[in-house]
């Protein structure tokens, strides 16, 4: 198929890198954290999105669906009938229905992000890719396209990523890529199956080799009471910062709870995860500072 | 008077400007007789023995001579323009309120001026008997055609001059170092140039010079009471301290306004003279504004820190007590539509702080800091504290103005100098009358202390395509309005349509401008302002009055209001019916008039399917452009009655909520009677691509070709908070400066607290809200304003 396939292409970004930027969200990942906070990113196809707390019941959607997949009754969806079409989406008086994932050229990408370049020049910001996974969007050939004429456009990319893909995904953007923003979800290899649904051996190993190469990178730790936001979790980075791993800063993200209204609208259950506290989240800064790390923040 | 310790909640830097702060804040707006009755004293001792230019300097000295004047304990700038705070003179020659008018102000629970029954007796017996029919407004409304007054009637355009004087009028550096004694001088000067042998108006010219003469020595009458009354105050006090600043101040008036300023003190009290005898001459629209404060006061405070006579915290307080003294002044009571158009007590001085100085240098100095600290600390309405932004203002200096409009309450605003600069220039003014220019009013560009820059009304752009729609016809009114071009299910093609809108607005646009031409004359010979006129360059050169064309250069505004709504209703009608013909015009026309009603399908495909304005969209922003250059080739150049051209704004201060009254549905699905969209920020509701698309999609707009553009912003308190969200804040605004963007403005608060404020107004008593081009009390506003407030687009960015 061509083009890739994007849920969001968010402006004034702040929080994803320097500047003012924009994020581009790719939709398609092959890990399925279970504290998700864009499950709409898991799959690469385009899918119906239904806000139950919107939806009136005014029937308007079974009018119209062309698949007989919007049966009478509080809007359900059949999601086995459903093509994501979109005909139902117009036609709801209520916007309870949007289309999440559309498939988008290169060139116009580059088009739509390119608009508001006075504000990247203003404030050093640009373009980050995130997702979704962006090293895992297909067709990749794209992805390198994009990564090329960004950069000839003298615009700063940044590549939000889990590190889940082969290395010579890497290889071929390095040039045009700036700075990796690269997320540690796990460093236990148990707990990483358990919570994130894959081995974490080829993140680690792509990470290594990243910084072996030169290139900039920040590490990003989202923190989930519970699963991941003890001092035995921090230990470990902190070890891969000593082995070598060169990060220009590090970001701790506390986990919040946006993602799971969405998990609802896509028809799927999510589980409640805790917030860390600010307490604990101060003392994870002290380890890193204590450690020689002093580059360590709390949030984007 | 080191800076004294104070909880987080209290504003003022010492106990003195507290408490006077205080006072400000909690005194009942009342009404102020006293300026009434000695004008119609004035009037009836000289009327008919003197010119008319000389009546009115007589009136202004008989006022000044005679006023109830008064000094507040622990004040330091002294002088009200009533008989103490929030006292608010009438100007029955401008507007002869009746008796039911005044009733009204009473009563009314936004807006209230106190009218004890002395007051109504006053107006009653003195007043109207004398002035009834020889008010501006009672000659005005009987010189206006039919067609005028309909259109004014149903809410097309409003009339700025109908109960306010010409006005708008900024300072210049002149008063800092001139006295009146050297603008008489000034003035003996030019009479005796004038020229009886060639010069046909020599007369007139005399008859001007000498009212000019006579309006200096009324606020040199003033300045003398003031020092007679502080030494009278001085001599009976006992507290040593409030003694000493009594002495002070004596010397401060015995010094100004007769003789130019020497200390930075002197500074502050010379223009507060001149505030009130711009504003007690007449009731000029817009207050008078000292404009570039920072650079002129600048030479008194470097001097007398230098000479150890001034430390940055006495100087903070002094800035602190000027202040005061702006807030204790409500703007004249209004009445009928210019209240709906302009509903608020602010009187609409506006300082401008930072940008250039005359020869292209950074403006910014230490002042310029102290006046951030000031308006930060004190955290008034009045005056309307801004920034001028230019590329060579230091980061810092931006940062810090960031910090301050990011609590929430509206100021500073930020203005576009490069912009100022080149509107300007454009306008015909000289490089350097253009560097000491600025904004005055809400956002309007004008060469300060050089021109008289005048605001005629606001023109309802959606109203005039409603029009367009339904053959001329006002559904809302009955009657028919406009030109009948033909029903709208008659045009054939998007561009049939704006045809039609284009000749409705060009009909509308000749009947407003040929009544604001009239009305002017009208001013030029009835109302001249010879006080205005000693301190507005080059009317004592000239021999003009400042409302006759005296001033060096002379702009007539014409503010256009609705632009995002009008875009939004031209893109839904040309994408809906034209392109993807999804609905028929005959059915988008039902549906309007019965407010979508029965159509929520219609509804939905036009408010929530259509392209709309502030999205950075092309379809819609195109539109937006169209719409706007018509308007404005329609409007700039067309020559007013005092040898200057017409030129548009686009601004509407409360405007937009009275023009959304008289409406019907738009076709974008704005209900009926709802307001229409602000200033050039998009429908509320209508932008969803976040700040840099509304900035991208507003800075589309010609700016540079306007005398000002307003853009309210509003963001909610996690967007711009941290250090990054305010870093990000400054580098929007430079983004959008560097787009030629003329002026934007914040207000950051969120959703749940202006809701919590309208349901409890009294536990919000603090709260400020950016409402145009200044700020206002949230619970002074009325329940459609608020709500309109609640509803302008919460960037929201997790």
């Amino acid at each position: 198929m061509e083009g890739l396939s994007v849920f969001n292409i968010q402006r004034y970004s702040i929080h994803d890198g320097d500047g003012i930027r924009t994020t581009i969200f790719f939709k398609g990942c092959p890990l399925h954290c279970a504290w998700c906070h864009n499950p709409e990113s898991w799959n690469a196809s385009p899918e119906l999105m239904w806000d139950e707390e919107k939806c009136t019941q005014c029937g308007a959607c079974t009018a119209v669906c062309p698949q007989g997949a919007a049966p009478a009754g509080k809007g359900r969806i059949d999601r086995a009938r459903c093509i994501a079409c979109g005909a139902c989406v117009g036609a709801c008086l209520a916007g309870a229905r949007q289309i999440s994932g559309r498939r988008y050229a290169p060139a116009e990408l580059v088009r739509l992000v390119s608009r508001d370049s006075m504000f990247y020049e203003e404030s050093g910001g640009g373009v980050t890719l995130s997702g979704g996974e962006v090293m895992a969007a297909e067709p990749f050939d794209e992805v390198a396209e994009l990564c090329r004429l960004l950069k000839g456009e003298g615009i700063s990319v940044f590549v939000d990523t889990s590190g889940m893909a082969p290395f010579g995904r890497f290889e071929r953007i390095l040039e045009d890529v700036d700075c990796f923003l690269y997320d540690i979800k796990a460093m236990d290899r148990g707990k990483h199956k358990k919570w994130i649904g894959a081995d974490n051996a080829l993140i680690l190993e792509n990470l290594r080799r990243l910084s072996d190469g030169g290139a900039r990178i920040r590490l990003r730790l989202p923190l989930v009471e519970g699963v991941n936001a003890e001092e035995e979790d921090i230990e470990p980075v902190i070890g891969l910062l000593r082995g070598g791993v060169r990060a220009e800063k590090i970001h701790l993200l506390p986990y919040h709870e946006f993602g799971r209204e969405k998990f609802a609208r896509l028809g799927r259950g999510s589980e409640p995860f805790g917030v860390p506290s600010q307490e604990k989240l101060e003392r994870f800064t002290a380890m890193f500072r204590e450690a020689g790390y002093p580059q360590v923040v709390i949030g984007g | 008077m080191a800076q004294e310790a104070r909880t987080a909640e209290q504003h003022g830097a010492t106990e003195r400007v507290r408490r006077l702060r205080e006072e400000s804040l909690n005194t009942q707006p009342r009404l102020y007789m006293e300026r009434a009755v000695l004008e119609t004293e004035a009037y009836r001792k000289y009327e008919g023995t003197v010119s008319v230019p000389e009546l009115r300097a007589l009136t202004l000295r008989h006022f000044f001579a005679y006023k109830t004047i008064s000094i507040h304990r622990g004040e330091l700038i002294v002088g009200e323009k009533g008989d103490g705070p929030q006292s608010a003179p009438t100007f029955p020659e401008l507007c002869c309120h009746t008796i039911e008018d005044m009733q009204i102000m009473d009563r009314r629970e936004l807006i209230r001026f106190a009218v004890t029954p002395e007051d109504l007796r006053i107006q009653k017996e003195e007043i109207i008997p004398y002035w009834e029919k020889r008010s501006i407004r009672y000659r005005i409304l009987n010189s206006m055609s039919d067609e005028w007054k309909a259109a004014y009637e149903c809410g097309i355009f409003t009339e700025f001059m109908e109960q306010r004087g010409p006005g708008h009028t900024v300072g210049s550096n002149k008063i800092y170092q001139k006295g009146f004694l050297d603008y008489r001088e000034d003035i003996r000067r030019a009479m005796d140039a004038l020229d009886f042998v060639h010069d046909k108006d020599a007369l007139h010219r005399k008859e001007e010079l000498s009212a000019m003469s006579i309006a200096c020595e009324a606020v040199m009458i003033l300045g003398r009471r003031y020092e007679a009354l502080a030494r009278e105050m001085a001599a009976a006090e006992t507290d040593p301290q409030w003694k000493a600043d009594l002495l002070t101040i004596a010397e401060n008036c015995a010094v100004v306004p007769a003789h130019k300023p020497q200390t930075f003190h002197q500074a502050l009290q010379m223009y507060w003279f001149v505030h009130l005898a711009v504003t007690s001459e007449l009731n000029p629209w817009d207050s008078y504004s000292p404009g570039r404060l920072d650079q002129h006061v600048y030479p008194f405070y470097r001097d007398d820190v230098a000479a150890g006579r001034l430390t940055r915290d006495q100087a903070l307080e002094l800035l602190e007590c000027l202040w005061v003294k702006f807030n204790n002044q409500p703007a004249p009571p209004k009445v009928g539509v210019t209240l709906k158009e302009s509903g608020t007590y602010t009187d609409f001085a506006n300082i401008n702080t930072g940008g250039i100085a005359p020869d292209g240098s950074d403006g910014v100095n230490d002042v310029s800091y102290l006046i951030l600290d000031c308006m930060d600390d004190m955290k008034l309405l009045q005056p309307s504290s801004n920034v001028q932004i230019s590329r060579k203002t230091p980061m810092k200096f931006l940062l810090r103005a960031c910090e301050i409009s990011r609590k929430g309450w509206g100021q500073p605003a930020f203005y576009n100098t490069e912009a100022i600069v080149q509107e300007l220039l454009a306008a015909g003014k000289s490089l350097e009358d253009a560097r000491r220019g600025g904004t005055s009013g809400c956002v309007e560009t004008g060469a300060f202390g050089n021109e008289a820059y005048i605001l005629t009304g606001y023109f309802n752009l959606p109203k005039i395509l409603e029009l367009t729609l339904y053959n001329g016809y006002d559904h809302v009114a009955g009657r028919q309005l406009g030109l009948p071009l033909g029903n709208a299910e008659d045009f054939h093609s998007y561009e049939e349509l704006l045809d039609a809108y284009h000749k409705q607005i060009e009909y509308f646009l000749d009947i407003k401008i040929r009544g604001s031409n009239l009305i002017e004359s009208i001013y030029a010979n009835y109302m001249p302002v010879p006080f205005l006129s000693v301190i507005t360059n080059d009317c004592i050169a000239t021999g003009k009055d400042y409302n006759a064309g005296g001033a060096r250069y002379n702009t007539s505004y014409l503010q256009g209001v609705g632009i995002g709504t009008v875009t939004d209703s031209l893109a839904a009608i040309r994408f809906q019916v034209f392109d993807e013909k999804n609905i028929t015009m005959r059915d988008l026309l039902r549906a309007m008039r019965e407010d979508f009603a029965n159509d929520p399908q219609i509804l939905n495909l036009v408010q929530n399917h259509s392209p709309k304005y502030g999205n950075d969209d092309d379809y819609a922003d195109d539109i937006m452009r169209s719409v706007f250059e018509f308007y404005r080739d329609t409007v700039t150049g067309r020559p007013n009655q005092r040898g200057g051209t017409y030129r548009v704004n686009m601004l509407p201060t409360t405007c937009h909520v009275y023009f959304g009254e008289v409406m019907l549905a738009s076709a974008n699905g704005r209900r009926a009677g709802k307001p229409v969209s602000e200033g050039i920020s998009p429908e509320k509701g209508a932008d969803t691509n976040g700040p840099t698309a509304v900035l991208r999609s507003c800075a589309k707009m010609d700016h540079l070709s306007t005398g000002g553009t307003l853009l309210n912003q509003k963001f909610t308190p996690s967007v711009v908070a941290g250090e990054t969200g305010l870093r990000q804040m400054a580098n929007l605004i430079r983004a959008y400066f560097n787009m030629d963007g003329h002026h934007i403005q914040f207000n950051v608060i969120d959703r749940q607290t202006l809701l919590d404020a309208q349901a409890h107004p009294e536990e919000y008593k603090d709260l400020i809200v950016r409402v145009a081009g200044y700020s206002d009390h949230f619970r002074n506003l009325s329940r459609a304003l608020q709500d309109e407030i609640i509803a302008r687009t919460e960037q929201s960015f997790a």
